[in-house]
């Protein structure tokens, strides 16, 4: 059934004279471009795009998606990244012409539906986290870091502060935390975990001390672990006066049940694509609004939606904010998109969504923990992280064999060797919107694996359109466009 | 519950394999102090019907680009979106995958983002592109962080002050704990001035930047600006317009080192601001110095051709506080829609927009100028967008419009308050003479 249509790129089925779109002529009296805009600022051609005909074109698209993986089509239990199910009303609603067609910068007054859906999120948000203040701007959970950042750093300044250059991460957390923490002017101290996967209290006082301005925290951890010394940490952090940041990757485990704010995180970011489903497009979009204490807010970035009266409008002139980290108000497809879906969950249905992510993790991980060892316990929050160091060590099967293998079984593969401090990391997320029969078929098929030949494993997958593509060439010799 | 599949027998089955008596021991990791005992405050479930018909009534207070027509621009512009291109961005098998960490699951995405990379290379002109950044603002703050890893030392960092207001503030937001100097150089006339330029531009400058075509719609004298540049060793960065180097040179031809721009106007809606996609190439010699992810063609162990993320050790996950950049993502469906316009474009549908673009904003300028007391402010090449001063109070002006049903344009006073009579007004291939001759004749009737 495959074709070639699909694997040849798009400059290879081009086709001098083709084309797709074409354009209506012009109906206003035309002139030379020479006379409206100086020659040597024309270009001689056009950009050598490609040249291809309408089905060619489509053929060439459609083929290619079925070379991808993807939630509506297979069961997707990548650890960290929450790959609940995408709505499809969500998709119709983003496209309504009254939502999809504003412009940005079109006036407050021609947008008070749009605006009253972004106050109404600024609001369910501050709610759901637990905190007093929410900027919707930032593009994804990393822009969201380095804008809460760049407010911790903008606070402290205005506090006379300025001695507090560092910030303290786990070492188990994402590695965009220290990126973030380094573009906003800081120094990265990291954090010991200790043998249960949790803060290594005796390191990080060591590291605590009037130079700290936040540590940075990502509760439940990446190994799936709710910090059960939340509020001892929250304390020591707050008795050195420094902030505590909540990267909110791992909302899905604790919305309703438990808030930032109240067990003593100052601001946090969420991934409203994660966490209240925005389809995650291959890689994005995202994204990352951040919530924060009401003495933080006045650093908030700009624009914030206020409600005047009946009418709404977007607040730029607030003179204490960080200013803004993107142009216009931010990914309000995707903002929409969440909103959806916490006005279809309902208060009730949020706490549901909490409590089957959590569910549904358990359950796989008491089906797998007997063949895979798990090192952090045998409960876990919403995803938990296997290691496969000792099926290598007897049967030389790694974490990344297991990994490709499932591929050929239709399953897309858990995260594989992240978190870092776990050796042959499998980090393994169901998500709340897949069955107890998909978890039981996932969870025999893994048990299968692990007893097939070692050898048979490591030339996974076997069934792929391709199979352990030579990344060592790749970087050494990059081709990073096609030439002709 | 709602997308909930779990059933009372089923959850009681699953309790039972755990080895727990109830979901709530589940949490018992969390500690009770933490607990919140009430649920949360916030709005009444809703059904399908219930949501669409509420949704429904949000959009019906807004005058969308349907209801009004929009000749807004300022960065985000009412381009016609080809059919092709909805068809394909809502494949699925697109939409609902995520990052393509395994490329034997994603191959589908990779070939598509390296199709996405060369088309960029093409349009610019440029050796290398990445697989896009979140937006035209932010890509512009990454482009002059990647010059900074670039040439550590130069502490100057020039921007003419015709560079989109936003992305010059997403610029200092960014750079505002990092040791280096924004200096803002004024454009009064609507565009840099080279011989201004050149007395900025020294050893301790690190780049320049310009947007071209500018923000009030000018072309900058880039030619000049790029000579400048390369006498002093300076990065030219260039923020640039996608649909205009359909006529317009390629940032590449005219010697920039680094081009960003806003994909949106690339076959996206303008969705008020978001999502869009940042546009990023550069030249072959700063390839291990470019944020974001790069999909690169290999092999894999049976010879066959694919495609696999790459040069990966400049990222934040392997590199963490020592990355170029905190990027995490490109914006994977945009890239996918941006191929897809760009190649049902074509070179000569490209250049058909580009000229439909500029002749009718030239016939438009022209018009509103046969209005006593409206007239250009520049006297500058404009190629889609332009600048015109208009007489009265701007804002009573533009509810006038928006009453006739034109979103009329741009109050530049809001970014720049030497412009305060002025708006700048952006004509796409979409706009009609029908729809430009009635909002000529709004225009005068508002005036008057």
């Amino acid at each position: 059934m495959t074709n070639n249509q699909s694997t040849d790129l798009l400059f290879e089925i081009s086709h001098l004279g083709r084309r797709c779109h074409r354009l209506p002529a012009c109906d206003v009296p035309e002139k030379d471009a020479t006379a409206l805009v100086p020659a040597d600022a024309l270009a001689d051609a056009p950009p050598p795009l490609t040249e291809v005909g309408e089905i060619d074109l489509i053929r060439h698209f459609v083929n290619l998606s079925k070379r991808n993986m993807s939630i509506d089509t297979n069961f997707y239990p990548l650890g960290s990244c929450t790959m609940k199910y995408n709505p499809k009303r969500h998709e119709r609603l983003a496209g309504l012409p009254g939502m999809a067609n504003l412009h940005p910068l079109q006036s407050d007054a021609s947008c008070q539906g749009m605006l009253a859906m972004l106050w109404s999120m600024q609001n369910i948000l501050a709610e759901i986290a637990g905190l007093d203040a929410v900027a919707l701007q930032p593009a994804a959970g990393a822009q969201g870091e380095l804008a809460a950042l760049l407010v911790a750093a903008a606070y402290n300044r205005d506090k006379g502060q300025t001695q507090r250059t560092r910030v303290l991460i786990p070492d188990s957390a994402h590695g965009t935390n220290p990126a973030s923490a380094a573009i906003a002017g800081f120094d990265a101290v990291s954090i010991k975990s200790n043998d249960n996967g949790l803060v290594d209290l005796a390191d990080l006082k060591s590291k605590l001390d009037d130079r700290t301005a936040v540590f940075m925290i990502t509760n439940p951890n990446t190994i799936g672990l709710f910090e059960s010394q939340i509020g001892e940490i929250t304390k020591l952090i707050h008795d050195a006066g420094g902030l505590v940041y909540l990267d909110g990757a791992n909302m899905n485990a604790i919305v309703g049940v438990t808030r930032p704010g109240d067990f003593g995180a100052d601001m946090m970011h969420y991934n409203v694509h994660k966490t209240f489903t925005g389809p995650h497009g291959a890689g994005g979009p995202g994204s990352g609004p951040i919530a924060v204490r009401a003495m933080l807010a006045p650093y908030l970035p700009t624009p914030i939606v206020v409600k005047d009266g009946d009418a709404f409008k977007q607040e730029t002139n607030r003179p204490k904010s960080i200013g803004r980290v993107r142009s216009f108000f931010g990914n309000v497809g995707i903002l929409l998109r969440g909103y959806c879906y916490i006005r279809t969950l309902g208060p009730k249905g949020l706490r549901a969504m909490t409590e089957n992510a959590v569910l549904n993790a358990n359950y796989l991980l008491a089906l797998v923990k007997h063949a895979l060892d798990v090192p952090h316990g045998d409960r876990c929050m919403h995803e938990f992280v296997a290691s496969a160091s000792k099926l290598k060590r007897a049967k030389r099967i790694s974490a990344m064999e297991i990994a490709k293998r499932l591929l050929d079984f239709g399953y897309h593969a858990p995260t594989v060797y992240f978190p870092l401090v776990v050796p042959e990391a499998l980090m393994i997320e169901p998500t709340e919107t897949e069955s107890k029969e998909t978890l039981d078929a996932f969870a025999a098929t893994l048990l299968k694996i692990i007893d097939e030949d070692p050898a048979f494993l490591q030339n996974a997958p076997h069934t792929t359109p391709i199979s352990r593509p030579n990344d060592a060439k790749a970087f050494k010799e990059p081709i990073l466009r096609w030439k002709a | 519950m709602p997308y909930i599949l779990n059933t009372g027998a089923d959850v009681k089955a699953m309790l039972d394999k755990i080895g727990v008596a109830s979901v709530d021991a589940l949490f018992k990791m969390v500690p009770d102090a933490f607990q919140l005992q009430r649920p949360l405050d916030v709005p009444p479930a809703l059904t399908e019907l219930e949501l669409q018909q509420h949704m429904a009534e949000l959009a019906g207070k807004n005058k969308a680009a349907d209801n009004a027509v929009c000749f807004l621009g300022g960065g985000s512009y009412d381009h016609f979106v080809p059919a092709v291109v909805d068809a394909i961005a809502s494949r699925s098998e697109y939409y609902t995958a995520y990052t393509p960490y395994q490329a034997e699951a994603s191959q589908g995405s990779l070939q598509a983002f390296f199709e996405y990379q060369t088309l960029i290379c093409e349009l610019t002109g440029l050796d290398v592109a990445n697989a896009s950044l979140y937006e035209g603002g932010s890509a512009v703050a990454e482009a002059v962080l990647m010059a900074i890893s670039i040439d550590p030392e130069r502490p100057k960092v020039l921007v003419a002050e015709s560079v989109h207001p936003e992305y010059r503030q997403t610029l200092a937001t960014y750079l505002a704990n990092i040791q280096k100097e924004i200096i803002t150089l004024p454009t009064p006339n609507g565009a840099l001035d080279p011989a201004a330029l050149q007395n900025h531009v020294d050893d301790k400058t690190l780049c320049v930047i310009v947007q071209h075509p500018n923000f009030f719609g000018n072309l900058e004298d880039v030619n000049a600006v790029s000579r400048l540049c390369k006498e002093k060793g300076v990065l030219f960065i260039v923020s640039f317009d996608g649909i205009s180097v359909g006529l317009l040179k390629r940032p590449g031809q005219y010697g920039a080192d680094i081009a960003v721009g806003e994909g949106q106007m690339l076959g996206t809606p303008m969705q008020f601001g978001g999502p869009y996609l940042g546009m990023m190439a550069c030249r072959e010699q700063f390839v291990r110095k470019i944020p974001g992810r790069i999909v690169g063609q290999t092999v894999d162990r049976n010879g066959r051709r694919c495609w696999v993320l790459t040069l990966q050790t400049r990222e934040q996950h392997i590199r963490r506080e020592k990355a170029t950049s905190n990027i995490c993502t490109n914006q994977g469906l945009f890239a996918l829609r941006t191929a897809v316009y760009l190649a049902a474009l074509g070179p000569q549908g490209l250049k058909e927009t580009a000229n439909l673009c500029l002749q009718k904003a030239h016939y438009l300028a022209d018009e509103l100028c046969k209005i006593p007391g409206v007239s250009l402010r520049f006297k500058k090449p404009f190629f889609k967008e332009f600048t015109v001063q208009v007489p009265g109070d701007v804002p009573t002006l533009l509810r006038k419009l928006l009453d006739a049903g034109y979103h009329g344009g741009l109050p530049l006073g809001r970014w720049y308050p030497a412009l305060g009579n002025c708006i700048s007004i952006a004509v796409t291939e979409k706009r009609t003479k029908a729809e430009m001759d009635g909002f000529v004749a709004a225009m005068k009737g508002a005036i008057r």
